[in-house]
């Protein structure tokens, strides 16, 4: 049974002879818990697509459900409340709020909620150890790793508890080492119940989804048979590793 | 981790861009303030001073025959034959509404006498009310006791008299107890003596030839006092000596309003500051903003974050500014008073109005960055990134 289900999605930026189709009626349904990996080369739209899911990029057509609810029928405010229960962000760049500590970041998305101060760094204290980072709390960023801000940006993404994770080249930053630890907490998170979409340039990331959707000009191409085979690549190469 | 503690958070990060918000609210609100009191401090003393300066309103007999100018002033016609003021219809004015306003209330009585062979004018008047009214007489020698006089300069030095001499004066024998300095005013042509002595050198008893009063209300216009006068003494003629009040309460009033306007003028600065400021704060701010909004801060929560900081910056520069502008105030009031020794007098409705103005200037040219901020396309914002 679909959870999350995306019809016709079209979207163009610019006008006229400068107008770019960035998403030509891509359609497909994703259940829950499952882990899937979008792949496709630059400008292909892949990007687009993770942010009409992430509800923060409204498409010219077609639609968009999750839980049957109709995201982009909603009011901006409406659309804000399901990314903040719903959603969690990881992306390329980390995007720590470079003023706060790890833990001040996780705890942004329980900023707006109504909780006691005490609950507020239990749970972002939990978050953090979760992802590795327990006894950093006080940590800025910039007194961080990049795979620590990364496994940060992961906990501020896991502290609300959201059903959906994306996640936008959470590995782009990171040396190899560290992009495994990361994909393996993904792995974890998938384990565990929680969607999990992510946008990849990397194969060997994308080997580690459950269901690669390649995506080339704006439109899903499944059947790519280059896609397939890096894929196949990698999961092999994925499971030697192991 | 609040909304509260991110505007705070962000302030403190950027702290140079908080200070110059900061400051240009309170170079502001502290020039209002050092006006403002400085006004204010001045009405004081001037009312003060009004107060001690004497008589703003004559009391006279109507009459409408001769005229008689007193210290340059016109105070009605009157005669020396009609009747004059009972002094006893003079308690009437204690009972006045504006009563507690009333300084000072000096009768005196006037009348003809010779003296070695000239013509003057005998004024008898209550010296201890006097000592409000006229506090700039000063007199070489004692007041006058029942059996005395002082002259006023010219009478004496035309008379030839001097303190201990003796003078007779509608055949009694009078000591000269002090000579009035002189005062460039009618009253060195006089000769003065207490009431009770003039009224029955003068055969008046219990009358008087006019009355001074000293009142002064900040609150309510002469000319009530003036009405309410007159109608606790309707056979008698009340006029303000409006000149001396009404020029410097104008002149007053004009400095209040120039201190309100340039205050408004500097105050709307300080906003300009303020939106200048926040609106490159929010654009520096894009990519964070972003962040928000992705998470999944609603667009007035935004707006509370932008709004927050400016309220919390604004409220600072509003307590700061007060506090500038009372020491500002202190160190200009000697270049404006006259007096030595004053000091800028506290106003708690001041302050509330200083700390006011500075947050509702500081909230209100946040309002349009907040806004902004607020609509920022969170897509866009994080592609800022």
């Amino acid at each position: 049974m679909s959870f999350l289900r995306a019809e016709n999605l079209t979207k163009t930026y610019g006008r006229g002879e400068a107008a770019a189709s960035a998403l030509a009626g891509v359609s497909f349904t994703i259940a829950q818990g499952e882990f899937v990996a979008i792949m496709g080369p630059s400008g292909s739209g892949k990007s687009t697509l993770l942010s009409v899911l992430g509800a923060l990029n409204t498409p010219d057509q077609g639609g968009y459900f999750v839980d049957d609810l109709d995201i982009y029928a909603l009011s901006q405010d409406q659309r804000a409340d399901f990314r903040r229960e719903y959603l969690g962000f990881v992306f390329q760049s980390f995007n720590l709020v470079p003023y706060l500590s790890l833990a001040e970041n996780v705890m942004l998305p329980l900023a707006i909620k109504k909780m006691s101060r005490a609950q507020r760094w239990e749970l972002a204290g939990e978050a953090l150890a979760r992802v590795g980072l327990a006894g950093k709390e006080r940590r800025l960023p910039s007194q961080v790793s990049g795979g620590e801000q990364e496994r940060a940006a992961v906990a501020r993404a896991l502290v609300n508890q959201p059903p959906i994770l994306l996640a936008d080249e959470p590995t782009g930053n990171l040396d190899q080492a560290t992009s495994r630890q990361i994909m393996d907490l993904l792995i974890r998170l998938g384990s565990e119940g929680m969607t999990i979409i992510m946008v990849t340039h990397s194969p060997e990331c994308a080997a580690y989804a459950g269901r690669l959707l390649s995506m080339r000009d704006g439109s899903l191409a499944g059947s790519d048979p280059q896609a397939a085979a890096a894929l196949a690549a990698c999961a092999a190469a994925a499971a030697g590793s192991a | 981790m609040t909304l509260k503690d991110i505007a705070l958070l962000n302030l403190r990060r950027r702290k140079a861009k908080a200070a110059f918000v900061l400051a240009g609210l309170m170079i502001g609100v502290a020039t209002m303030v050092a006006l403002m009191s400085l006004a204010q401090t001045l009405t004081e003393e001037i009312n003060h001073k009004l107060e001690k300066y004497g008589a703003n309103i004559l009391i006279t007999p109507r009459s409408d025959q001769l005229q008689l100018n007193y210290g340059g002033l016109s105070l009605g016609g009157f005669s020396f034959e009609t009747t004059e003021i009972k002094q006893a219809d003079l308690g009437a004015i204690k009972d006045i509404k504006n009563a507690a306003n009333v300084a000072a209330v000096g009768p005196m009585v006037l009348g003809k006498v010779t003296v070695k062979e000239r013509a003057v004018l005998l004024a008898g008047v209550d010296w201890d009310s006097a000592q409000v009214l006229k506090p700039w007489w000063k007199i070489a020698g004692q007041r006058p006791g029942p059996q005395e006089i002082v002259p006023g300069a010219e009478a004496a030095r035309l008379l030839g008299l001097g303190p201990g001499d003796r003078v007779s004066l509608a055949g009694r024998e009078l000591t000269v107890s002090g000579v009035l300095a002189p005062t460039g005013s009618q009253d060195d042509q006089l000769l003065f003596a207490s009431l009770a002595a003039a009224q029955e050198l003068l055969h008046k008893p219990g009358l008087v030839s006019m009355v001074e009063v000293a009142a002064l209300c900040k609150d309510c216009p002469v000319e009530d006092m003036v009405a309410q006068i007159s109608k606790a003494l309707p056979g008698a003629k009340v006029m303000a000596i409006q000149s001396v009040v009404k020029g410097r309460m104008q002149t007053l009033a004009h400095f209040r309003s120039f201190s309100l306007g340039v205050s408004l003028l500097v105050a709307l600065l300080g906003g300009l500051v303020v939106l200048v400021t926040m609106m490159g704060s929010v654009k520096e701010r894009t990519g964070e903003i972003g962040i928000f909004r992705a998470i999944g801060f609603r667009q007035g929560q935004v707006m509370r974050v932008v709004l927050t900081e400016s309220f919390m910056l604004s409220l600072a520069a509003g307590l700061l500014g007060y506090l500038l502008g009372l020491l500002a105030g202190e160190l200009a009031l000697p270049l404006f008073s006259e007096g030595h020794g004053g000091h800028i007098i506290w106003d708690p409705a001041l302050a509330g109005a200083a700390v006011l103005l500075a947050v509702a200037a500081g909230v209100v040219a946040s309002l349009y960055p907040a806004w902004l901020a607020s609509r920022l396309d969170p897509h866009e914002a994080l592609r800022a990134l």
